[in-house]
């Protein structure tokens, strides 16, 4: 049983919370192999998946976990929605609620939007992404994965690269990584790394090359120009250039690092077709593995409904 | 799941170790009767408590027919259950079916049968798997009388007459150190 009633942040669980998630994980990939993928134990759950930003995988990867769990679900994105019209977040949601809806799984371009959700609404909440906050179910995907080709992470290295300023990703994974025993880097253009980084606990180094021979796995994060507001670095081509991970790079390592990226990648700009299609990498393993991971953090959080 | 605690007290013992003993020879040599050398049959145990007794009328099986190649598997039924939301969340163990149970004769094994619904269970997460020609139920406990749904067993080691507030529980020498069954009752 986890100790929380949501899934908001990984700063929230505990280190058995995460084991048991993943434990749970492993049963929900087996039934993922089997010819029916698919188990009867959410039947009279109805979830409701609230996107108020963009997103192929992670919505995708949600709602086929919550249809293998055999639970109800219903979608909604904010554009051409009631939001515009200027319903508020609580009136948005509750009125969901009002349809019998015993789950939320929320993505927000605000940060803190799930925490200042489950305040005020009765029903489970999952934190698909919250602004430049938190991602909690990729960076457990992530650890899972990692776990997979590893074994246990304690001691293991590993190394962020990319816009870590803006990257919920990031976040939720060096918070995930630390209670993990996992030592962590962070990589990037000065600019994108924010400036009291290391005080949880993480090393800067700024040299993305010396960063690779430092570490195990590298995680290359995606650009996201969408949340830049004003220019943090001249052009692609020059961060490509700078902070991109190709081949060359790799080859000149004396060893083979495991290869991550969270999707979608720019391919080009922080990673090069011939690294992200690489037997280093494992990147769908990490969409696969996406699946179970929503399926085993549902099904945990299922049991916590208050009884009416 | 059987949570077992102190408020719980012994009324009797069902079988101490050598009637339980003798009680597994029975039912192994009442399956070796039915199915004869297994070609076409398949023993699955239901996580996590059937599973001791699977293992030893398995281990038993092979010795009786000298067939060394018996379809074994563990089901866990954990997502299957129809109490998912009422009761506390259970920790699935590994369900492990290294084979097609299509057309197979399947002999589904619990420790201890009392109102039906973990058997319900089982045989949904067993036809997720594929079609058996014919599923079986061996039980070593039958409480009969306390049954919510229509299942009956196959085979029986032992059938006992139980009220609700009483237990039974099944020791397994491999996980508890001793094989004993026994009554329990509230204090």
């Amino acid at each position: 049983m986890l100790s929380v009633k949501h899934l908001l942040g990984i700063k929230e669980l505990n280190v058995s919370d995460i084991e048991q998630i993943f434990q749970t994980a492993d049963n929900f990939k087996q039934v993922l192999q089997r010819p029916i993928k698919k188990v009867p134990t959410l039947r009279d759950t109805t979830v409701a998946n609230i996107f108020f930003e963009n997103s192929t995988r992670t919505r995708l990867s949600f709602e086929l976990a919550e249809k293998r769990l055999g639970a109800d679900v219903v979608n909604f994105s904010a554009s051409g929605s009631s939001v515009s019209k200027g319903e508020t977040l609580i009136d948005t949601v509750n009125n969901i609620l009002a349809m019998k809806v015993d789950m939320v799984v929320m993505r927000h371009s605000a940060s803190g939007a799930p925490w200042f959700l489950a305040n005020h609404i009765n029903a489970g909440i999952i934190n698909a992404g919250d602004g430049t906050n938190e991602h909690p179910t990729q960076a457990l995907l992530d650890a899972y994965s990692m776990r997979e080709k590893l074994g246990s992470l304690k001691g293991k290295r590993v190394t962020i690269i990319g816009d870590i300023m803006h990257s919920r990703v990031a976040l939720s994974n060096i918070f995930c990584m630390a209670k993990l025993g996992a030592e962590v880097t962070v990589s990037g253009p000065p600019t994108l790394i924010p400036k009291h980084i290391a005080s949880l606990g993480v090393r800067v180094e700024y040299n993305v090359k010396k960063a690779l021979e430092w570490c195990d796995v590298a995680n290359v994060l995606r650009i996201q120009l969408e949340r830049q507001h004003k220019p943090l670095f001249s052009t692609l081509r020059e961060y490509a250039l700078y902070y991109g991970v190709n081949r060359q790079m790799l080859d000149s390592l004396k060893k083979d690092i495991i290869i991550m990226h969270p999707g979608p990648i720019n391919r080009g700009v922080e990673l090069n077709s011939d690294v992200a299609d690489s037997k280093q990498s494992i990147i769908l393993d990490q969409v696969e593995n996406g699946v179970a991971i929503r399926m085993s953090v549902i099904y945990l959080l299922s049991g916590k409904r208050e009884m009416e | 799941m059987f949570i077992f605690d102190s408020k719980y007290t012994s009324l009797k013992t069902l079988l101490n170790n050598d009637q339980l003993h003798i009680t597994l020879q029975r039912l192994a040599h009442q399956l070796v009767e039915n199915h004869l050398s297994f070609k076409d049959s398949a023993i699955i145990g239901i996580q996590p408590r059937g599973i001791f007794l699977s293992d030893r009328i398995t281990k038993m099986v092979k010795q009786i027919t000298g067939n060394n190649k018996i379809n074994y598997g563990r089901l866990d039924i954990t997502f299957y259950r129809d109490d998912v939301q009422t009761r506390d969340i259970h920790v699935p163990s590994d369900t492990d079916i290294p084979f097609s149970i299509e057309g197979k004769n399947v002999i589904l094994i619990d420790d201890v049968l009392h109102t039906g619904r973990t058997i319900r269970s089982a045989m949904d997460a067993l036809i997720d798997f594929g079609r058996p020609k014919k599923v079986e139920l061996l039980v070593l406990i039958d409480r009969r009388f306390s049954r919510e749904l229509p299942v009956q067993p196959d085979y029986v080691g032992q059938t006992v007459d139980t009220i609700l507030t009483q237990k039974v529980k099944v020791y397994w020498k491999e996980k508890d150190g001793k094989d004993e069954v026994v009554l329990l009752d509230k204090m």
